[in-house]
């Protein structure tokens, strides 16, 4: 054992005297040097969005995805529920030091999101109807946990942000034949709406809380002031919108004088009738690199203002 | 045991063999029914179980609770549909319990048709699920011996059924009132258990809507006209 340290943080299983369990700790102090991810849920869907720094000039533009689908509904005709991750690497288990904040786990997140495509797997052959956001969140939520609790295993480095679109309509069980009364079924409340848009945001310890806005990663106080400035809670706003807005908060909370260069990933999902058909999708390339003129033309103008206010001063002198 | 050669299909390789019944088995000779109507579900069935011509219970409840409104009629092999739906309701609780939220009449559709096409040549099981739920309202399906899973804004089955396809068809209402509801399965159940040998016995129902299930019984002492207390 090293000189320093209380001998507390060595393994999981292990809480120190005072209640703590460090292993889980230091996996949260890994993802909070990671590139921002952001999630907007608005009032037709979800948009995700993740700056990805570029640590190499010889890696190939647009490759390396870091959002994935986990589940597509197969059906032609009926929409439903799709979900995609944020991931962000993060370096647990050693303290984390500036050399090692690249170094990543996104190997984390890609078995992070195994899992997740096995357990929307098992829900359609158990129940053959697609897994809802809130199912989906839960499990992945226990999984996380569990890792928290072996001396053989260590927390995931990773803080995922899970966003999906419940199917509003009514689904046929996968495989069934026929149809009911055609004057529709009996006994309804016509007033109860159910599915839209959902946004999870789950942690190494397993904690998970449902979000209209979730921000994590190395910009996210950033973004989160961002977020809170706009009304996703109230009347909340337009998918088209929230591109835009995540675009912008992702540019907000880059750092120019930590990263340089970084890419601009975003995915989004509607509704049925909305852009995507309830699809999981990136969005588009027209509409992300608009967004992305928006973003960066939104920051000169308040690099403007910001010197235009400090002249002022100047004047009243 | 006598089991013929050619697992569930008949030799055409498309009719279902309807006679797979291992030796000495009870069968529920049967007429069931379950129907959708204005508020929710009704399901009935007669009350005759069989062994070979002696009748082993006349009393049978071929009704069968997986859980609060959701419910299945039982035809075919009295062990078989019973061990199903043991397992089915399990199924049902344990959902209830782990997601916080009750199972619908389609999650126990589904659990059903899985059992009874994966099982489909050890078991002589054919059952009509109906459920309310809040989201769907009434709902009525239908799994055939092969497993295949049919919705229908009614279903009829057991070998009593097949009395009564054409008065059925001939006296169907969607969106009946209750009491018109009743009325319908009632004397659909009378015709099949008049014509079955196979059926016979009381008449029993469960009317499943917002307000939870209510259970009917109809004797034949007083030509099913009176609704006993259970």
């Amino acid at each position: 054992m090293t000189s320093i340290g209380t001998g507390y943080d060595l393994s999981n299983s292990i809480f120190s005297p005072d209640g703590r369990n460090f292993q889980v700790e230091y996996a949260v102090k890994a993802v909070e040097n990671g590139g921002t991810s952001v999630g907007i849920r608005c009032k037709d869907g979800v948009v995700l969005a993740v700056e990805k720094i570029v640590t190499s000039k010889l890696l190939k533009p647009g490759a390396n995805k870091r959002i994935a689908t986990v589940d597509r509904h197969l059906g032609v005709v009926c929409s439903s529920l799709f979900r995609f991750l944020s991931l962000r690497p993060s370096r647990p288990l050693t303290r984390p030091s500036p050399s090692q904040v690249y170094s990543g786990m996104l190997p984390d997140g890609r078995h992070f999101v195994d899992r997740a495509r096995d357990e929307a797997r098992s829900w359609r052959d158990n129940f053959k109807t697609p897994i809802t956001t809130s199912d989906l969140a839960s499990r992945m939520g226990n999984y996380l946990q569990a890792h928290t609790l072996y001396q053989s295993v260590r927390p995931f480095g990773i803080t995922a942000i899970v966003g999906g679109f419940d199917a509003q309509e009514e689904l046929p069980v996968d495989g069934q034949v026929g149809s009911g009364p055609s004057c529709g079924a009996g006994g309804k409340n016509p007033d109860k709406k159910y599915g839209g848009p959902f946004l999870y945001m789950i942690e190494p310890s397993g904690l998970y809380w449902g979000y209209y806005g979730a921000a994590t990663g190395k910009g996210r106080q950033a973004a989160k002031a961002e977020l809170e400035k706009l009304d996703l809670t109230g009347e909340g706003i337009t998918l088209e919108e929230a591109v835009k807005e995540a675009a912008r908060i992702i540019y907000v909370a880059h750092d120019d004088s930590k990263d340089k260069e970084f890419e601009l990933e975003m995915s989004w999902i509607s509704g049925r009738d909305g852009p995507t058909k309830g699809l999981h999708q990136e969005v588009p390339k027209a509409l992300r690199e608009e967004a992305e003129r928006l973003a960066k033309k939104s920051l000169d103008d308040s690099d403007d203002e910001e010197e235009e206010k400090k002249e002022g001063d100047k004047m009243e002198e | 045991m006598e089991f013929g050669t050619s697992g569930c299909l008949s030799e055409d390789g498309i009719h279902v063999d309807m006679d797979r019944l291992k030796k000495g088995e009870v069968n529920l000779g049967t007429s069931i029914m379950a129907i959708t109507f204005k508020d929710g579900v009704i399901l009935g069935a007669d009350s005759r179980t069989t062994t070979g011509a002696y009748i082993a219970n006349r009393v049978t409840d071929k009704l069968t609770r997986v859980h609060d409104t959701i419910w299945c009629c039982r035809s075919g092999s009295a062990a078989d549909t019973q061990a199903v739906a043991d397992i089915v309701q399990y199924q049902l609780g344990l959902f209830h319990m782990m997601n916080g939220k009750p199972p619908t009449t389609q999650t126990a559709a589904a659990i059903f048709q899985e059992m009874c096409y994966a099982n489909k040549d050890r078991l002589s099981a054919g059952l009509i699920i109906a459920g309310w739920d809040e989201r769907h309202g009434g709902q009525v399906y239908s799994i055939p011996l092969g497993g295949s899973l049919h919705k229908q804004p009614y279903a009829i089955g057991g070998s009593g059924s097949t009395y009564i396809y054409g008065y059925c068809d001939a006296n169907w209402k969607e969106g009946m009132e209750e009491a018109d509801a009743v009325n319908f399965v009632k004397e659909s159940l009378k015709e099949a258990i008049k014509w079955d040998g196979s059926s016979g016995g009381v008449i029993r129902m469960v009317v499943l809507t917002a307000k939870g299930a209510d259970r009917h019984l109809y004797l034949p002492d007083t030509d099913y006209k009176v609704r006993h207390e259970n």
